[in-house]
């Protein structure tokens, strides 16, 4: 690669032809401070506030997509660029509804950090602020305008990085706004929930559907037995909500902190991974034998589903009929484990940790009521779980671990594994593999699905047949395997997919990161390096291995999809219309 | 091939067109028809005269009779007396084409065009733009003839580098350095594009040249095409126009059936095609990377640049941009030469520039003067100064990106460098005169509306900063200045012109900051003495009655809507100013002029 | 498809007709066409010079109409009007004599005597 030399504050810096400027400053330890930058997602130089003086040129430059040449003079720290960028924030200000002090991301909003690292300490230009309703009609994400700063970073996830596009800009000058078309809710046009775009807010104009209050109100009812499952992706997040470490495994500390919030029983969705693995390694063993429908797709992630019902309704049919994990938890919490502790049923409430949005809108499925209730009653996001324990006064740092309750809390590393891109599909093989020769699998890292490419392919011979896998993970890479598909361009056997982009440790509901955290690490790989590690160390790693699964198909279930499995664990998929 | 012994030119610019010029030549035709000579004279429809202040504008030739203001019932005299009887009807005649003795002057020294220079507009209102033979009388395509047959593209380059040519479009980058990068730029595809998506308010330019001399346009696009290496081009017009729309269509049509567009131009290897795209009307799609934002089907926003479209542009491909007014030049340049323009102009600004004229003008309507012409000679030769003897107060050019300029500049030479060391700019040619009774608080605020209104809001400088910037104008207009407001709005003008993304931004705050630099004493006034000299701004009039003048009549009292005014018989009516809502009535109704306001 | 040759045919035969929107300069035949000159046949002779300075290719000559010229009796009246040079005057013309004027007067500058108002008084 070609390198240049350019000049940053004086100081000289050697970096590759077409490096940013803002990238450049990096190098020279400057900190341009940016708001509508979102590495490799938005880079559109709107929010003016990364501006710098590039000698020779007329104009302050955006140094979020200003491209060094050789030679070049930059400077970042001048009165005109400090006045620019001041007055820039002061406008924003001057329209943003700024009752940080009851907001949601208070403390871990970027444009709370700008007024405090410019130093603004007085509001000049004060006039006409948006004043618009907030839409919260949704399950999942809520919506309110008047905090959004227009930075577009939740449009260009929505569209570039998911394929979707239903927010985007609608009216022009003051009065813009980024909403669905026609001052449509975000719950009533196609939207599959995922949550990316409050990943993407640097403020708190996108938020969680906040459900803390249901579960508070639930865990002070005596009548009910309260159970909390989690999702492997939010073991390996939630410490960074107490200022752990990216990629911190806080585990044990969760289970206690959930313990200590008054839950009856603390079990790990993971153990219903490891359930869903029986029940899809089955079914595609099945489809493949008997001319099923394939490419089969997995069916865990919510959003997924939901993208496939509007856009896709053509796969419906390739669907796993497997529930997705949690649900399948909530089935068997609410069937075989009341059963066997004598419960009501009806007295039983799930709670589910997700990283996720869309299962706040899985959870409302009507057909996911197996016993006549919802399967989950609540869904609660890895930040409102944050929320919660900050709220009960408790640090998770200094919690000890504690283990899962036992049956439904145990699990293998393949359920872990679910929590990364390309793990549903690991877990499947491990399984599949052993199931189809009957004999162990020699190495039990599959590499080729793991990873953060878009798209990821692998073959496994299983005895005398070959089985052609894809990979996918956000949504508008699934929308091009699909394509290619329909074309006849690929053909598969099984294909995994990932609504979120890296899978569920990097979903709607997950820490969010902030965007200049994203230039320095990239979430999708430091957590997915610790769903792995928590893999390596766990002594069983294979589903059907899993001694409680196992006990639970002789004691209650009877076999894989048997009509048992099918009335409790299997679902079926609607299509729904696009506008 | 039809003879004729006369010809009726009847302008279909858009201007007499509304003002009922398609009627007319139904009129003429059929009036030809009634008295049997409609094999002896042809009625054509051009495009602009210019003169659009006294249209419907009727010529005939060859006598040169230019008829002014011409209705239905003047078609049947004009038919009757001068093209059966050979009587040219003097009283229908525009006022300024008879010279002392009552003769009809040449059009050239008729006062409006005596010191003009038609260049991009030498066409209009000379042939029918419908009729691609007539644009090929006039050395239609001789230029792209010469291009394809005699020069390379580095030739051409050359040229047009030489003539000094500087966009048309607003802010006068040099032509030839536009097409040498997009020429040198590496793209297995590249495009040529056209923005005819001229958004000032009253600026109207470019519609004129589209609708008079599409070909022009057409003929300079595939020269540029074959310059820079490209074979497809877009025409971006606004559906608002929607007579250039359709002289559009049909001269793209007419030029690929002679082979003119489409595959092997005139037998060369050469081919090259053109595509309407019709914008909604944002002021902000005249930027160009907004403009080929919304040529790709998306939101017309603008991007940082660089990339230049010359280099990553249209769909992601090399892209040369050039404006309706730049590329009708080109022809022109080829074939007198590069030194013809040079000829013509100042010494950075060479050629004409094509302006429209309104406002307090006489003559409104479109004129094409060599670059360096004062502000006073379009003012007032061309356009023929203020009407009802009133005083010149400013001339703004630019639209709502320029600024006004002031009395004391109006022997200024026009062109893009005196005109931005004054604090205006050429822009892409609106040029709207300004009298006494214009308040410059209500014009900034005007201008200030406009590109409120027409911001993408993108970038927060110019969505909220002019937003704020016309909050602060409509509190001192509404007589609610402070101390402190002006300096504000200096500062806040002077930071969007900075940090805003592009053009529309940074030069949106210009109107302001002109003004308050030349009649800040205007804007002190409103916000000290809460007083508007012009009388413009509501909030700071007041009706009053002179007592003397009262005759106690009562009248303005019964047409007080709001009952604001009061008295008895025999002594003056008083207004009452906390109910008058300044509507003006009674100032109407009074007998005496006894109600003023001020 | 257009030649390059084809477009100078279209050019010089559109020239023709669009010439005449060109200002007056050169020679002028001023045509009476009031209603004496109308009844005594003036606008075919306006039509035969316009038709003949088109066959001769003469651009810079412009054919226009006037009102009455004055003495009724001798209409058709013609006038020409050639650059520096007194205005000639033609009686009682036809589209006949129309031809000679054109070839002799405005082509080779020889007034046709015989057909002018001097000649035709003359003889009465």
């Amino acid at each position: 690669m070609e390198m240049i030399k350019v000049k940053i504050d004086g100081v000289e810096v050697e970096v590759p032809a077409g490096t940013t400027a803002l990238e450049a400053a990096r190098l020279a330890n400057i900190d341009i401070p940016t708001l509508c930058y979102l590495k490799d997602i938005n880079e559109i130089g709107a929010c003016r506030m990364c501006l710098v003086e590039v000698e020779g040129a007329r104009s302050l430059q955006a140094s979020c997509v200003f491209p060094v040449a050789d030679g070049m003079n930059i400077k970042t720290n001048t009165p005109k660029v400090r006045a620019a960028r001041k007055l820039s924030l002061e406008l924003i200000l001057s329209n943003h509804d700024r009752k940080c002090l009851t907001c949601v991301r208070s403390q871990n909003c970027e444009l709370q950090d700008l007024a405090k690292n410019l130093g603004i300490d007085d509001i000049r230009f004060e006039g006409e602020r948006y004043d618009k309703p907030v839409d919260s009609l949704s399950p999942s994400i809520v919506r309110d305008p008047n905090k959004c700063v227009l930075c577009r970073r939740c449009v260009a996830v929505c569209r570039n990085v998911q394929g979707i596009g239903v927010i985007g800009a609608t009216e022009r000058g003051f009065d813009t706004n980024i909403e669905p078309v026609f001052d449509m809710s975000i719950n009533d046009v196609p939207c599959i929930n995922c949550g990316q775009c409050i990943a993407a807010c640097p403020v708190g104009a996108l938020r969680e559907k906040d459900d803390t209050e249901k579960v508070w109100d639930a865990l002070h009812n005596p009548d009910l037995h309260v159970v909390v499952q989690t999702a492997p992706a939010v073991r390996v997040a939630l410490g960074e909500e107490f200022g752990m470490e990216m990629g911190t495994r806080v585990t044990g500390k969760m289970v206690a902190a959930l313990r200590r919030l008054g839950f009856d029983r603390v079990f790990d969705t993971d153990f219903a991974a490891d359930l869903t693995i029986m029940e899809e390694g089955t079914e595609l063993l099945d489809r493949v034998k008997n001319g099923g429908k394939l490419p089969m797709i997995t069916s865990c992630s919510p959003g997924w589903i939901k993208y496939c019902e509007h856009y896709y309704p053509e796969f419906l049919d390739n669907l796993s009929t497997c529930k997705s994990p949690h649900e399948m938890m909530g089935a068997v919490v609410k069937s075989y484990y009341a059963e066997k502790n004598n419960w009501d049923p009806s007295k039983v409430f799930v709670v589910s940790i997700m990283p996720c949005t869309a299962k706040k809108f899985e959870a409302q499925r009507p057909e996911l009521s197996a016993t006549g209730h919802p399967d989950v009653d609540v869904v609660l996001t890895t930040r409102e779980l944050a929320r919660m324990i900050k709220e009960a006064g408790m640090d998770l740092t200094k919690l000890p671990d504690e283990e899962f309750d036992p049956a439904l809390g145990d699990s293998t590393g393949a359920g872990v594994i679910f929590g990364a891109t390309g793990g549903v599909m690991e877990a499947a093989l491990r399984t599949v593999y052993e199931v189809v020769t009957g004999e162990p699998m020699e190495n039990i890292e599959i590499h080729a699905v793991r990873g953060i490419e878009g798209v990821k392919e692998t073959e496994v011979k299983l005895g005398d047949m070959t089985v052609r896998a894809a990979i996918v993970h956000g949504t508008a890479n699934a929308k091009a395997l699909l394509e290619q598909i329909k074309s006849g361009e690929k053909e598969y056997h099984f294909i995994e997919v990932m609504g979120c982009p890296g899978g569920c440790v990097t979903g709607g509901g997950q820490p969010i990161v902030k965007a200049k955290t994203y230039m320095e690490k990239d979430p999708k790989v430091v957590r997915a390096k610790a769903i792995y590690e928590e893999d390596r160390d766990l002594p069983i790693r294979k589903s059907h291995e899993n001694p409680s699964v196992k006990k639970l198909y002789e004691e209650f279930l009877g076999e894989p999809n048997s009509k048992k499995a099918h009335d409790l664990l299997h679902t079926h998929y609607t299509q729904r219309s696009v506008y | 091939m039809e003879l004729y012994r006369s010809h009726v030119l009847v302008c279909g610019g858009t201007g007499c067109h509304s003002s009922g010029s398609a009627d007319i030549i139904e009129h003429f035709n059929r009036d030809l028809k009634k008295y049997g000579i409609e094999k002896e004279v042809k009625v054509v429809q051009t495009g602009c005269f210019g003169l659009c202040e006294v249209g419907p504008v009727v010529i005939v030739y060859p006598e040169g009779a230019f008829y002014s203001r011409v209705k239905d019932e003047d078609v049947t005299e004009i038919v009757s007396e001068h093209l059966v009887k050979g009587r040219i009807v003097k009283h229908l005649l525009y006022h300024d084409s008879l010279d002392a003795s009552q003769e009809i002057k040449s059009l050239d020294e008729v006062p409006f065009y005596q010191k003009q220079e038609r260049v991009a507009l030498r066409n209009c209102g000379v042939i029918n733009p419908e009729n691609i033979d007539e644009y090929i009388a006039f050395d239609g395509y001789k230029a792209l003839g010469k291009v394809l047959t005699e020069m390379t593209p580095e030739e051409v380059i050359e040229t047009i580098k030489a003539s000094g040519l500087r966009g048309r479009g607003g802010a006068g980058f040099p032509t030839g350095l536009k097409w040498e990068f997009t020429y040198k730029a590496k793209g297995d595809k590249k495009f040529v594009a056209c923005n005819a998506d001229e958004g000032d308010p009253g600026a109207f330019m470019d519609r004129s040249i589209l609708e008079g001399d599409p070909h022009a346009v057409i003929e300079a696009m595939t020269i540029a095409g074959y310059t820079v290496g490209a074979d497809q081009g877009y025409i971006y017009v606004r559906a608002e126009y929607p007579i250039a729309v359709q002289r559009l269509t049909i001269a793209i049509a007419q030029a690929r059936e002679y082979g003119l567009l489409g595959k092997n131009i005139l037998g060369t290897d050469f081919s090259f095609d053109l595509e309407l795209r019709l914008g909604a009307g944002a002021f902000v799609c005249g930027e160009e990377t907004a403009l080929m934002a919304s040529v790709e089907g998306f939101r017309g926003e603008p991007r940082p640049r660089p990339p230049f479209p010359a280099v990553k542009g249209l769909f992601g491909k090399p892209t040369l941009l050039n404006n309706v007014e730049t590329y009708a030049n080109i022809p022109q340049i080829i074939i007198n030469g590069p030194e013809w323009l040079q000829s013509i102009g100042t010494e950075k600004s060479k050629g004409t520039k094509v302006f429209a004229l309104g406002g307090k003008i006489n003559n409104t309507g479109l004129v094409e003067v060599p670059m360096g012409t004062t502000l006073r000679e379009i003012i007032y030769e061309i356009g023929g100064g203020i009407p009802n003897g009133k005083q010149f107060k400013a001339a703004q050019t630019g639209g709502p990106s320029g600024g006004c300029i002031p009395a004391q500049h109006l022997d200024t030479p026009i062109d893009y460098d005196s005109l931005a060391a004054i604090g205006s700019m050429m822009g892409s040619g609106g040029l709207i005169v300004m009298d006494e009774d214009n308040c410059m608080v209500d014009i900034a605020r005007f201008f200030l509306e406009f590109t409120v209104d027409e911001s993408c809001g993108k970038c927060p400088p110019c969505r909220i900063g002019t937003k704020r910037m016309l909050e602060l104008l409509n509190k001192i207009a509404e007589g609610k200045g402070e101390e402190g407001d002006i300096e504000k709005l200096v500062e806040l003008g002077e930071g969007i012109k900075t940090a805003s993304l592009c053009g529309l931004g940074q030069s949106a705050p210009n109107p302001v900051l002109s003004t308050i630099r030349y009649f800040r004493e205007e804007y002190e006034e409103h916000i000290k003495d809460k007083k508007c000299r012009a009388g413009v701004c509501q909030a700071l009039l007041q009706y009053t009655i002179i007592e003397d003048k009262c005759r106690s009549c009562g009248l303005c009292a019964k047409a007080c809507p709001v009952n604001a005014i009061s008295g008895q018989r025999k002594q003056p009516y008083v207004i009452d100013q906390a109910t008058c809502i300044k509507c003006g009535a009674c100032m109407e109704k009074c007998p005496f002029d006894a109600i003023v306001k001020r | 498809m257009k030649t390059l040759k084809e477009l100078e045919e279209i050019r010089q035969r559109t020239l023709e007709s669009v010439n005449l929107r060109k200002d007056r300069t050169g020679t002028r035949v001023v045509v009476g066409m009031a209603t004496c000159g109308i009844a005594a046949g003036a606008r075919p002779v306006l039509m035969a010079f316009v038709e003949e300075i088109r066959n001769r290719k003469l651009q810079h000559v412009t054919v226009t109409q006037t009102g009455c010229i004055g003495v009724c009796r001798l209409e058709p009246m013609v006038e020409v009007y050639l650059p520096g040079e007194e205005k000639v005057t033609y009686v009682k013309m036809t589209p006949e004599k129309v031809k000679r004027v054109v070839a002799e007067h405005l082509v080779n500058g020889q007034v046709v005597r015989e057909f002018t108002i001097g000649a035709e008084e003359k003889v009465e």
